[in-house]
């Protein structure tokens, strides 16, 4: 097309090039009177200030990045970690978790717990931030309200412990005949369906938080909707929240124990979910700390950042399907793969981030048992990768199976389950000869793939909900319904029964041994890895508390110190 | 002119319904359970959500019950921001991406005319080699690798600086929009230079513009009434499309920059399977998309007098 070139000295080239400069300083200035005009529009529909300082001394100030918007903070229908992070620095409950992660009183200034039931006293100086007393009826409310089938809280069933709760939830009792009640303003009594060892525990929990009654009645529908329709009881209220962009929480001056707390403002001016966001956020000094990937693991070495890590809690393994018509029903088949599972290679040179550790056991390395960790005092059994008793498991499995068929692994697709299904698939081909086909889904097909039982094998994970190995102890038992792969074992089923009723740590912790047991000599799962956070902190911010359950990370204790 | 406004419009409207009904379909077709959870929900308390949701209902009723709020102009709540109206969150979010919208394009459309004029000037000179360049880099780079690198330079600048000149991310003021706007822009600019570059070229050797010369206009008016004017139409037509591609395709730099706009919302409501917040902001990003496209073919008449609007 461009044959010849244009004359050089053209008239009309020169004066068009003189035309098009005043006409670029034209644009340009329309450009900037643009932008001016919509940001002068924009901070009339509230727009935020410009720049935000990691720390701010003065104002005893930080500045965070929030990875999520919290759905809605009605605490009696939360279930996302963020809204219980948020939850946990406005609101507080009957007993609340201290910095060394101690259960020590909150609302209530002493309890007794019984076989049969519990009574807590409530301290007389806890306020809402409106200034008026945080009273029992303000608990029974907040809890029938959990349990309300009208209500629809998918988390109802942490309260099922309190006398009467699953039949209310299941709508054939009235909300009325809960057993929680107000003896008097400051005495709440509660009455159990069975005996509980762990309530103590369970009543630290979002779900248990306190709601006013005429508060919640004059907001309807928006309740916990914005920071104007809550109420707050704990060390933080929150005095800012823009939807997608800002959450601001503020000392709660009402708060009974305010004199403990050091820092006056938490601002998350900032909401995103890519961590290399956060990662050029900190680098740039706007926020004070930050979570890490692996993306940017290399660089915050190379930056000599002092990273900081903890176990999350959470533990991840394959699941398998126990429907006769699955392949995967078969034990000496789920043996042999079990035989074969390397979750050290796994962890060490496949997903490679510091922090994680591999998988042993369903019950992770941070419970507590009778006195020390639970893994001390009961080592679950070690099975060493042996291939030749693997394939021997194999043949058997082939008398009995005829040809195994390739088998599904359904998995998330997020960069590590991706990792770890391609190390599956590969390990099983290259050792036992058996096919993988792997089912990468989002995470709701996951779930619903999982539920529907179309599988042989899954890539899954579980977060505790409370601090006590029943959290995961009771996940295969048969009537359970996140045992999605079916598993039924009469003899795993009485030891998750003794460890519900029993009152006794060592009846109980005995329990757990058991299932612990059961569950890697039947190769009911294959452990894959207890995942590790990594996170990065300005060394000025000290005492932040970053838990496995309960709020985390934890400002409420934190408190600013210049450094040289 | 009203006669065709009036037909264009109610075609848009026809349009409109027809991707209601068609995402509607998709939606319900796609596997996946909007109501499913980490932890396992019992049959109770699924019975409750379903009801507060109306999915209890047979899909054709849902589909009847969403198509009359729809008229009254209502998408229900959301699914998964549990306490908000789908309307709230488009009400709230919208202008943040529009805003960013407005910008990006406006820079977009005034950079790519003035540099696809340049580069006409400069054919296979210096200049031209250099911006042609810049123009494939800048259509084949992806924007997420765009957002990346912009936001670097932000924090490598506020470091040589010493004090932070512009924010690395957030939202609000003027500093925080002038990067993301032109992180946003820069993909359509290149494709509007190298669109007006080409038109450029194609005036210069019209009959009209070798009249003009020959009777002896001044070149600035060749250049500004013959040439740059009619070299815009085809830009022009492309800048509906354009906005709406823009306004609605935010959503890497919304998620780097930490922008609250809608496209966010846009793409999670999509893997979270939040249904009303699915059909509230496609079917408003449709209709948008439908309004643009209307509004552009209007001006076309109106730039260019060949162009009859019947």
């Amino acid at each position: 097309m461009d044959a010849q070139p244009a004359p050089r000295r053209d008239p009309v080239t020169r004066a068009a090039v003189r035309q098009l400069l005043v006409l670029g300083a034209v644009c340009v200035a329309v450009f900037a009177g643009l932008m001016a005009a919509l940001a002068w529009a924009s901070s009339i529909t509230g727009g935020g200030s410009a720049v935000h300082r990691a720390i701010d001394f003065e104002t005893r100030t930080i500045t965070l990045v929030l990875e999520d918007e919290p759905p809605q903070l009605d605490s009696t229908r939360s279930t996302d970690a963020i809204s219980f992070r948020i939850l946990g620095h406005v609101m507080e409950g009957l007993i609340r978790y201290d910095a060394s992660n101690d259960l020590v009183p909150g609302v209530a200034e002493r309890w007794e717990i019984r076989p049969e039931g519990a009574t807590f006293w409530l301290r007389e100086d806890a306020r809402w931030s409106d200034g008026r007393p945080v009273t029992a009826h303000d608990f029974v409310f907040a809890w029938r309200k959990v349990v309300d089938p009208a209500n629809a809280s998918e988390y109802a069933f942490i309260l099922y412990p309190v006398r009467h709760a699953e039949a209310i939830n299941t709508r054939t009792l009235p909300v009325e005949q809960l057993g929680v009640r107000a003896v008097s303003p400051r005495v709440l009594e509660v009455e159990f369906e069975g005996p509980v060892a762990f309530f103590d525990k369970l009543v630290a929990f979002g779900l248990y938080f306190p709601v006013r009654e005429d508060f919640y009645e004059s907001r309807g529908e928006r309740y916990g909707a914005d920071a104007v329709d809550l109420l707050y009881n704990g060390p933080f209220a929150m005095t800012r929240w823009v939807h997608g962009a800002h959450v601001r929480l503020e000392k709660n001056p009402h708060y009974w124990n305010r004199d403990t707390v050091q820092l006056n403002t938490i601002d998350m001016p900032y909401v995103t979910s890519d961590t290399t966001a956060a990662v050029n956020l900190f680098k740039d000094g706007s926020i004070a700390s930050t979570g890490l990937g692996q993306e940017q693991l290399e660089e915050a070495m190379k930056l000599r950042w002092n990273l900081g890590r903890y176990v999350d809690g959470s533990v991840f393994y394959v699941d398998f399907n126990f429907r006769p018509e699955r392949p995967t029903s078969n034990v000496h088949l789920r043996r042999a793969l079990q035989l074969v599972n390397d979750s050290a290679e796994l962890v060490n040179k496949v997903i490679a981030l510091p922090g994680y550790q591999p998988g042993v056991s369903m019950f992770p390395g941070w419970l507590t048992g009778v006195e020390g960790p639970f893994r001390h005092e009961y080592p679950p059994p070690v099975v060493t990768p042996d291939h030749d008793k693997a394939r021997e498991h194999l043949a058997i499995a082939r008398q009995e199976l005829g040809d195994i068929r390739p088998l599904v692994l359904l998995t998330d697709d997020s960069p590590i389950a991706n990792k770890q299904a391609e190390y599956y698939q590969n390990l099983f081909q290259r050792t036992l000869g058996i096919e993988i086909r792997l089912d990468k889904q989002i995470f709701k097909q996951r779930l619903e793939k999982m539920t529907s039982g179309d599988f042989d094998m899954v890539a899954a994970g579980w977060g505790p909900d409370y601090a006590d190995p029943l959290t995961y102890g009771d996940l295969y038992a048969s009537w359970n319904g996140n045992n999605r792969g079916l598993y039924e074992n009469p003899e795993l089923d009485a030891q998750v029964r003794i460890a519900q009723s029993s009152l006794d740590p060592r009846t109980r912790m005995d329990a757990f041994g058991e299932i612990q047991r059961i569950l890697i000599e039947d190769a009911v799962h294959l452990p894959a890895f207890e995942r590790g956070r990594l996170f990065v902190q300005r060394p000025e911010l000290r005492g932040v508390v970053r838990r496995t359950v309960g709020t985390d990370p934890d400002y409420t204790h934190a408190w600013l110190e210049e450094t040289p | 002119m009203l006669a065709y406004t009036v037909k264009r419009l109610l075609q848009g409207a026809a349009t409109v319904w027809f991707i209601a009904t068609a995402t509607f379909v998709a939606m319900h077709s796609v596997p996946g359970d909007p109501l499913a959870n980490q932890r396992a929900t019992s049959e109770e308390i699924r019975r409750n959500l379903e009801e507060r949701y109306g999915l209890d209902r047979p899909v054709i009723e849902q589909y009847g019950i969403f198509l009359g709020s729809m008229l009254r102009g209502d998408f229900g709540i959301s699914f998964t921001q549990e306490n908000r109206r789908v309307n709230d969150i488009i009400r709230e979010n919208f202008p943040v991406s529009a805003t960013l919208g407005i910008l990006a394009v406006t820079f977009a459309a005034l950079g790519g005319i003035l540099w696809g004029a340049l580069t006409a000037l400069y054919r296979n000179r210096l200049p031209d080699l250099v911006i042609t360049f810049l123009v494939i880099l800048g259509i084949s780079v992806p924007s997420f690798v765009v957002a990346a690198l912009g936001q670097l330079a932000l924090v490598n600048l506020n470091a040589a600086v010493g004090e932070p000149l512009l924010p690395v991310a957030g939202w609000g003021t003027l500093r925080h929009m002038i990067v993301p706007s032109l992180v946003l822009g820069l993909g359509t600019m290149a494709y509007l230079t190298r669109l007006m570059r080409s038109s450029m070229l194609e005036i210069a050797d019209a009959d009209f513009i070798r009249t003009a010369r020959a009777k002896g206009l001044p070149p600035t008016r060749i250049f500004l009434k013959h040439q740059l004017r009619n070299a815009i139409l085809p830009v022009v037509t492309v800048l509906g499309p354009a906005i709406a591609a823009i306004t609605t395709g935010g959503f890497v730099v919304e998620l780097v920059f930490a922008i609250p706009g809608l496209g966010r919302y846009f793409v999670t409501a999509v893997q979270q399977l939040d249904y009303t917040v699915i059909m509230g902001t496609t079917v408003f990003y449709g209709a948008f998309l439908v309004v643009m496209v209307i509004a552009v073919d209007l001006l076309y008449g109106w730039i260019d007098p060949r162009v009859r609007l019947e």
